[in-house]
């Protein structure tokens, strides 16, 4: 009787649907257009996440020596670095050949020639065990108590603050949600209302022969939710083409930085949770308006 | 079993539709209540309906007290009761069929069996061959046998009917209360308002006269 009754809620639900396909059809189209924007976003920050991973690694420390350190405050700080529990490795780079190195770089050898000494001090390029923004910094000032320590840089600055606008997307991205959820429920709420207006009739019938609350609310709830996974179903769409769009000219332009990007499409697990998540504002839509509609209609 | 103690019906503007009624109708048999319109039957349909509530007094209906009955058993009991109602309350968006089935997805039929009934229901008012018709296309008595048969679809243990040969003609009325009768052959408690007593051509039923809002046989 459960599953009867179930059955039978659903496809009334979808009956009514059919009923006024425009009206019904702009409505999920409305829904489809609100939705498609947080999804975007999401997918935006996704990718851009993705890229800066796969552009950094690992953040180093690099530790620039004062220039009078000798060889043996050198091979001090070998040793003590070997035994550190948050050096995972390191490498120690003289500032011979850092000049060297220098030197290879297009339009600097003729520069570097006309000095009269090697400005460069020697360095140690470390890799840390941790890449928690935390200890780095904790190790960087560790490393410029050092006596023989002239600088420290921890290249991982400009990945706090791309980390920082992320957080700060995700933060609009929630606001985002939150409003166009909101706007979900209050279409899928006014719909609902209308349609127990015109449903006055049947919906008093109803009770008058037996029907419970549950009985005449069922089929407004599934309405909501098929609406609402429609809505879903066309944000989906949307950011598919709108992704497939961008990918066709990125190829050109991420090309030039000889980097290997695309935007990647919405996981299977996100289209699911897009999908239920839409069909659950959309149902609590539905709810909303009968719980505050249905009792004013007594036979 | 339908049975009456000094109920009272006042409406909240005051107006009181039912003083002191006390009666019993006993499982099968047929009974009448009469009355000027303003007199009271209508309302004393509906207070065994659950559709209103006695200000004061018992109410019995099938062994349910009525006036204790907790909102959210009123459902279960209304479908115990064969209900037709003095303004039809068809739905003019459905075809006869789907009219008729209400009742039956109400009370979780599967389709197959509700399907059955609903043709033997149809066929019992002569309404077989208009299943797929809508309302709008039958004349004013074939809309009340529709409405019987949406009554008597889930076999109800009690028919009540609520001036259901107003609007008719003679001929019309004499075929609805036949289809009453024939349900009152068969075991089913009938209760049937209509305004006068002198329409009435069955002298050997039991009838209740109301005259503003108190019983006077």
């Amino acid at each position: 009787m459960w599953l009867s009754h179930h059955w039978h809620a659903f496809f009334l639900a979808l009956r009514r649907l059919v009923g006024s396909p425009l009206a019904n059809l702009l409505n999920i189209i409305v829904i489809g257009v609100a939705f498609s924007l947080p999804t975007g976003v999401y997918m935006l920050l996704g990718n851009v996440q993705s890229l800066s991973g796969q552009l950094s690694g690992a953040p180093q420390l690099n530790v620039f020596l004062k220039l009078d350190t000798g060889k043996d405050a050198i091979e001090k700080l070998k040793s003590h670095l070997k035994q550190h529990p948050q050096v995972e490795n390191f490498r120690f780079l003289p500032k011979d050949k850092a000049l060297e190195q220098l030197k290879q770089r297009n339009g600097m050898a003729t520069a570097i020639n006309s000095l009269t000494r090697n400005p460069l001090p020697d360095a140690f390029i470390i890799d840390a065990k941790s890449i928690s923004p935390e200890t780095l910094k904790r190790l960087r000032n560790e490393m410029l108590k050092w006596p023989d320590s002239m600088h420290v840089q921890l290249d991982s600055d400009w990945m706090e603050r791309l980390n920082a606008l992320l957080k700060l997307g995700q933060i609009a991205l929630l606001i985002l949600t939150a409003l166009l959820s909101f706007a979900l429920i209050v279409v899928t709420f006014n719909t609902i209302r209308l349609q127990i207006l015109t449903k006055r009739n049947e919906i008093e019938v109803s009770k008058l022969i037996g029907a419970t609350s549950n009985f005449i609310r069922r089929p407004f709830l599934y309405f909501g939710a098929i609406q609402g996974v429609a809505g879903g179903a066309i944000a989906w769409l949307i950011v598919a083409l709108v992704i497939n769009l961008i990918n066709s000219e990125l190829i050109n332009l991420v090309r030039l930085y000889a980097v290997d990007f695309q935007l990647h499409h919405i996981s299977f697990e996100d289209s699911i949770s897009l999908l239920l998540f839409s069909s659950w504002l959309g149902w609590v839509g539905a709810w909303l308006s009968v719980a505050s509609h249905l009792w004013q209609i007594e036979p | 079993m339908i049975s009456f103690s000094n109920v009272y019906k006042r409406y909240p503007n005051g107006f009181e539709a039912l003083k002191n009624i006390a009666f019993t109708i006993k499982q099968g048999e047929m009974v009448f209540i009469t009355g000027n319109s303003g007199a009271g039957k209508s309302t004393l349909l509906k207070l065994i309906g659950a559709i209103e509530r006695p200000t004061t007094g018992g109410i019995i209906v099938n062994d349910q007290n009525i006036s204790k009955l907790k909102n959210s058993a009123i459902p279960y009991l209304r479908r115990n009761l064969g209900m037709v109602f003095q303004g039809q309350k068809i739905l003019f968006d459905r075809s006869v069929f789907d009219n008729v089935v209400l009742p039956l997805q109400i009370c979780g039929f599967e389709h197959q069996s509700a399907a059955g009934r609903v043709r033997a229901a149809l066929d019992k008012v002569g309404l077989l061959d208009k299943e797929k018709a809508l309302p709008i296309t039958l004349s004013g008595g074939e809309q009340q046998r529709l409405c019987i048969a949406r009554a008597v679809v889930n076999r109800p243990s009690i028919l009540i009917a609520d001036e259901p040969t107003t609007y008719l003609d003679p001929s019309y009325t004499k075929d609805i209360m036949n289809m009453f009768k024939s349900f009152h052959q068969v075991g089913v408690t009938v209760l049937i308002t209509t305004p006068t007593a002198a329409l009435l051509e069955s002298p050997q039923y039991r009838i209740l006269s109301l005259n503003h809002g108190e019983l006077v046989t």
